[in-house]
């Protein structure tokens, strides 16, 4: 007997039953829906983390003292704030093998006003390199040059919520602001960044020549300075991040390993990936558990199936089905129920992925691999628990089937 | 006529029920002959639904042997029973066994549907002319809960002979319906034999076994007679006789 002889007969049983047959796929299209959604949903916040991250520039190494190390905290209560210097800056830029870019970094608060508007925001004095290690690039306008930097000009770049706090729809290049009531004219825009890991704004900002603050907004104090540095490549970093200890190190002979604090986005990366995936886990565990309570449900309905139509079987065999006929039959049946299902799952699980995105605002991606994945367990559940109710419908005596009521 | 179909010798079928060893055939021995048309009476429990059972191979006997059509069905695997009862044996029930929910159409190929190398068309073809066989192919479309008992068992013949078997085997087929029906279902089977069919049915209607050529008696799990019936009643004739009934 040809399989597609089984294959019609398996079909025309299952549409003879159709209330049946629909409440059992009822449990594997919740399964997979169910799966389906949740990956997606996972999938979507590991990738708003990924472009967060990203979003903090790429290969970005932070050098900072440690705050938490005795001598650290002994000095800036003694108002020489951090070891670093500038001139560190130029000798990590130079002397490291693998850096490309490397900048200062202090900052500060400070109130702004343009006009009749008022916004308190976050204050960066950085070098131009700050902006390629940001991957920081400009919506209208442009960045400061390093010349502008060196004499340290009143110039500065804003960020887009700053922008809009203070101008409204008034273009404001070349706009006069006074920051601290200190005149600083904006040469750019910046375009925007959103939210970073931590979820604060990294649109609220000013960026101006690191000289200009230290000198305008610092005053006398020794400033708590950070270094940024972008490393050439990915695999560069643990290197990079080495060399600049020891060269730190070399160059303050009385700090110790412990006072410098290199830490790489990667560290950073890590973390939220771990948080990320942790979440993945538990959410398609929890689908995966509904997808092998349908299988159950399918291998119930099967048993039940498989008792009220034992007349049925024994008919069958008497006009000369054999037990394999019978076998495949009722896997047959099982795996069409599971595999359509899983196919309205699917579907259901796409349209609920994006329902949940559009209405949370959340990037929801339903991948191919989720998909695959879906399909091929569903399957594998109708295989798996259909196989005990065909094999049970198989073995049966055919007379004592026959007389079955 | 002088081919031996069915060759039966010394079987016997103990049946072991807990502990009680039921012993519904004890050493039978019978020929038949193709083109026959026999009934087989006796008492419920003298043992001829058991060897109809055998004969149409659905059960195994527990000893002697049985020859169908050359097969020696004692040394046949499962497989290949589900075979012959596929292609060599047509059987008829009692309470007919058609498929709920299934049209009689679809009962009827339901034997095809089991045989390898049919086309579509061809099992329909098959399945229709089984169907003009017993005249109930205006039917085809019902399901059997719409057909009436009479109805239901011309479409259970038609399943039994679409596959053209050497046998068909009928288990009290006339036992769930009224004396008029019945007579019409072995007009049925009377056709059926002279076009040729070899016919085994069983019966405890004395009235029904008058239509058959060849009367066995069974009692106890042996036969106790074997006769040929001189002068087989006419099913056809008996119809006529009957008093018209007003047609649905």
């Amino acid at each position: 007997m040809s399989i597609t002889a089984i294959i019609r007969i398996a079909l025309r049983s299952l549409l003879r039953n159709k209330t049946r047959t629909f409440l059992t796929m009822l449990g594997i299209i919740i399964g997979v829906a169910a799966v389906i959604t949740m990956l997606a949903i996972g999938q979507g916040a590991k990738k708003i983390i990924d472009d967060q991250i990203s979003s903090m520039g790429t290969n970005v190494l932070t050098i900072s003292s440690n705050w938490g190390s005795n001598r650290s905290t002994a000095r800036s209560e003694a108002g020489t704030g951090t070891l670093l210097k500038i001139e560190d800056v130029s000798a990590i830029r130079e002397q490291v093998q693998g850096v490309r870019y490397a900048s200062a970094v202090v900052r500060s608060w400070g109130q702004l006003k343009y006009g009749s508007q008022n916004w308190r925001t976050q204050v960066m004095g950085v070098d131009v390199d700050y902006f390629y290690i940001r991957d920081y690039q400009t919506e209208a306008g442009t960045i400061f040059n390093s010349n502008q930097v060196r004499s340290g000009m009143k110039v500065a770049v804003i960020g887009k919520t700053v922008a809009t706090n203070l101008f409204g729809d008034e273009d404001p290049i070349d706009k006069v602001i006074r920051v601290r009531n200190v005149p600083v004219k904006v040469v750019g825009v910046l375009k925007s960044k959103g939210q970073n890991v931590m979820g604060n704004d990294q649109d609220d900002i000013i960026i101006a020549p690191y000289t200009m603050v230290l000198t305008r907004f610092m005053g006398d104090r020794r400033p708590m300075m950070m270094i940024n540095v972008s490393a050439e490549s990915k695999d560069m970093i643990p290197n990079v991040q080495q060399d600049i200890i020891n060269l730190l190190q070399q160059r303050h002979r009385d700090a110790t390993s412990e006072d410098f604090w290199v830490r790489s986005q990667t560290d950073i990366a890590e973390t939220s990936e771990s948080v990320s995936n942790t979440l993945t886990i538990l959410l398609a565990s929890i689908a995966g558990i509904s997808l092998l309570v349908g299988g159950i449900g399918i291998m119930n309905i099967m048993l039940v199936s498989v008792t009220e139509r034992i007349k049925e079987i024994g008919i069958r065999m008497a006009v000369g089905a054999r037990k394999r006929d019978v076998l495949l039959q009722f896997i047959i049946e099982a795996i069409s129920i599971s595999l359509l299902g899983g196919i309205i799952g699917i579907v259901l699980g796409y349209i609920a992925a994006n329902v949940v995105g559009h209405t949370q605002n959340w990037t929801v991606s339903v991948n191919g691999w989720s998909v695959v994945l879906a399909v091929g367990f569903s399957c594998a559940i109708g295989i798996f628990f259909g196989w005990y109710p065909a094999k049970k419908a198989a073995n049966l005596n055919l007379i004592d089937a026959l007389r079955y009521e | 006529m002088a081919d031996i179909l069915v060759k039966i010798e010394h079987l016997t079928k103990v049946y072991t029920m807990g502990d009680v060893e039921v012993h519904a055939l004890r050493g039978v021995d019978l020929d038949i002959k193709a083109g026959e048309f026999i009934a087989i009476m006796g008492a419920s429990g003298s043992g001829k639904t058991t060897l109809m059972n055998l004969i149409g191979c659905l059960d195994k006997p527990t000893a002697g042997s049985y020859v169908l059509d050359g097969i020696n069905v004692h040394d046949i695997p499962e497989q290949e029973l589900a075979h012959l009862r596929n292609q060599k044996i047509g059987y008829v029930f009692q309470s007919f066994y058609l498929l709920p929910r299934t049209t009689a159409y679809e009962n009827v190929e339901l034997p095809l549907l089991y045989r390898t190398k049919l086309t579509h068309h061809e099992r329909k073809e098959l399945a229709l002319k089984a169907m003009r066989n017993v005249s109930i192919e205006d039917r085809a479309h019902h399901f059997p809960n719409q057909l009436s008992g009479g109805q239901q068992q011309r479409v259970a013949i038609a399943r039994a002979i679409v596959n053209e078997p050497v046998i068909l085997l009928a288990d009290e087929p006339t036992g769930n319906l009224d004396s008029r029906t019945s007579v019409e279902v072995m007009a049925v089977f009377q056709e059926l034999h002279r076009r040729g069919i070899t016919i085994i049915l069983v019966t405890h209607e004395n009235e029904i076994s008058q239509y058959a050529q060849r009367i066995i008696s069974f009692r106890d799990g042996r036969i106790r007679s074997d006769i040929v019936n001189p002068k087989p009643r006419s099913a056809a004739e008996d119809l006529m006789a009957l008093p018209p009934l007003d047609e649905e």
